[in-house]
């Protein structure tokens, strides 16, 4: 802040051509802001297109003609039905054991002030920024010394989801809470209601939204891991693995199906959320 | 249950944290010591013995120094490569989109929903040697007749920087929007230029967005092994290549959960100085 406080010194106002200027800058910023958002479609694009390709060889690389028959037989591959069922079933699963235990531990580190809270932060904080390599690999650690509790499959799968998806669902509602008005549960209190129903009735719809975008991350994160189940699944396979096994071999078109599928519906949410939030945004400005 | 609460006030926090807490210390902080306790460990799978084995520190620094210096090395050039592209973007969404930015945003953020592996797969599509970039670059002798991009460092970092792009462009997008335009109209009344104006004002305002960014790219790129196992050889191999091969492929438990230190650890040294020349209040936000 010291810096914006320094008189600057004193300079002409600018000229036509100093408009003129400022202009083109203006301009060569936005073309250089869609040009990055091309670079971020791009392989995107290439994803979609070529799962309506029709290989020639064994490598999905080139484009030869259009199909739909990718689509139409989305799982005609060996193995990839089952995956992808699997990356389903776990995301699901991990999604609501996270988004319960994060919410809790997010309405306990915001709501109370208790012996042990800097240590409860600083474990919320450190699985985000540990590399999922390290995670990976100390958690198979765990389970190849435990192996008498732990057989690899899909329940370590799980258990790890649900460790490295905690964290982001604290930090959601975590900032939800923070904005909370606490003076409704108060009032609610004042009222007659006790503790349980001032929650389900009160808190619990004010939270939603924030649950409900982290159950979206948590799902999202889940289903794309790769590194950390990778190194947990035993012989399981979820999607991301079969990608990885396949890769060395040949990669059918149907895999680009799948990815799209995901991609459209994730979109779609996303797309739905902002015609949301435009629509919102009109409503109150209009009233 | 809710009289329980009221005449334990103080135990409710603890009810509330134990089944993450738990969760997470069972599950992240214990698997930290069985990867100690690992790491001192000798012997050849299944065999392995606790015997303090703390040469195999050394012995994975001698031998694999290389892939973890370039494991840093790709790791800093594809986060300072995401700086440099993400913030005109960020400032543009920030200042300039209007009524577009959340729709400019979800653009930022949809590479997350293609799966990792088939995001990076689509990399061999575009920079394959058939393929049209390729051709265009050799075309204008940017490449010589049989160059290629696949299979080379370049194709490896551009992976990484595409890949890590979003977690540098959503900090930064953050803190830009954070800036009270005021103040740049104020700095404007005082006679600066529109460039000492963004280096005065706007780039110090949007450092913790800088930092924040830098740590989000930086620590998983540099532990990450897809992108050079992709669309590179083993010319490119970095240190999470080494570490998933040695667990899962040479069975060498000891030395992977060495060199997983050696990767946490050394994180940790960058994370400190980073922290002593940014100033650790920005560290934390």
């Amino acid at each position: 802040m010291t810096t914006t406080a320094e008189t600057l010194p004193p300079r002409a106002r600018l000229g036509v051509a100093g408009r003129a200027w400022r202009l083109v800058k203006r301009h060569s910023l936005t073309a250089y802001a869609l040009l990055a958002v091309a670079y971020l479609m791009l392989p995107i694009a290439v994803v979609i297109l070529f799962s309506f390709n029709a290989p020639a060889g064994r490598f999905n690389y080139v484009w030869e003609r259009f199909t739909a028959r990718n689509w139409l037989h989305w799982d005609a591959v060996l193995g990839i039905r089952s995956a992808v069922e699997t990356s389903l079933e776990v995301a699901a699963l991990a999604t609501i054991v996270a988004t319960a235990l994060g919410t809790l531990m997010a309405l306990a580190i915001v709501r109370h002030r208790f012996v042990g809270r800097g240590a409860t932060n600083l474990i919320v904080f450190l699985p985000m920024s540990t590399p999922e390599i390290v995670m990976g690999s100390s958690l198979l650690t765990l389970f190849l010394n435990a192996n008498s509790i732990f057989r690899l499959g899909f329940w370590t799968i799980f258990i790890a989801h649900v460790m490295f998806t905690i964290s982001f669902v604290v930090v959601t509602v975590k900032a939800r809470l923070i904005g909370f008005d606490r003076h409704l549960e108060e009032a609610a209190m004042d009222l007659g209601a006790n503790e349980l129903t001032t929650f389900t009735k009160v808190t619990l719809p004010l939270i939603a939204p924030a649950m409900l975008a982290a159950a979206l991350l948590s799902f999202a994160l889940s289903i794309d891991d790769f590194v950390i189940t990778y190194l947990n699944a035993g012989a399981t396979q979820t999607f991301p693995i079969f990608v990885w096994g396949i890769a060395r071999v040949s990669v059918p078109p149907q895999v680009n199906v799948v990815a799209s599928a995901i991609f459209l519906i994730a979109i779609a949410i996303g797309l739905g959320n902002v015609v949301w939030q435009h629509r919102d945004a009109k409503r109150r400005r209009a009233r | 249950m809710g009289a329980f609460l009221h005449r334990h006030k103080g135990f409710t926090p603890y009810l509330l944290l134990a089944p993450g807490a738990l969760w997470l210390g069972i599950f992240f902080l214990v698997p930290m010591a069985f990867l100690a306790y690992e790491s001192l460990q000798s012997g050849l799978f299944p065999d392995f013995q606790f015997t303090w084995a703390f040469s195999n520190f050394s012995d994975a620094f001698s031998v694999y120094h290389v892939q973890l210096g370039r494991s840093f090395l790709y790791a800093g050039i594809a986060t300072a490569a995401c700086l440099v592209l993400a913030y005109p973007l960020a400032y543009w969404i920030a200042f300039r989109a209007g009524p577009w930015r959340n729709l400019f945003l979800l653009f930022i953020v949809a590479p997350f929903f293609v799966t990792y592996l088939v995001r990076t797969l689509a990399w061999l599509n575009i920079l394959a040697d058939q393929g049209p970039v390729v051709r265009v670059l050799r075309d204008l002798h940017v490449l010589g007749p049989d160059g290629r991009l696949l299979a080379t460092t370049f194709a490896v970092v551009a992976g990484i920087t595409y890949n890590f792009f979003p977690f540098m462009a959503l900090p930064l997008y953050v803190s830009l929007e954070q800036i009270d335009p005021r103040l740049l109209e104020a700095a404007k009344d005082l006679y600066a230029s529109s460039t000492k104006a963004f280096v005065r004002v706007t780039l110090p305002l949007s450092a913790p967005g800088i930092v924040a960014g830098t740590l989000l790219t930086f620590i998983p790129a540099a532990g990450d092994f897809i992108n050079a196992a992709l669309l590179g050889t083993p010319k490119q191999q970095m240190i999470g290549n080494v570490i998933q091969a040695k667990f899962l492929e040479s069975l060498d438990y000891p030395t992977a959960a060495a060199l997983s230190f050696v990767l946490m650890g050394t994180i940790l040294v960058l994370l400190l100085v980073y922290a002593r020349v940014v100033g650790t209040e920005k560290l934390t936000g």
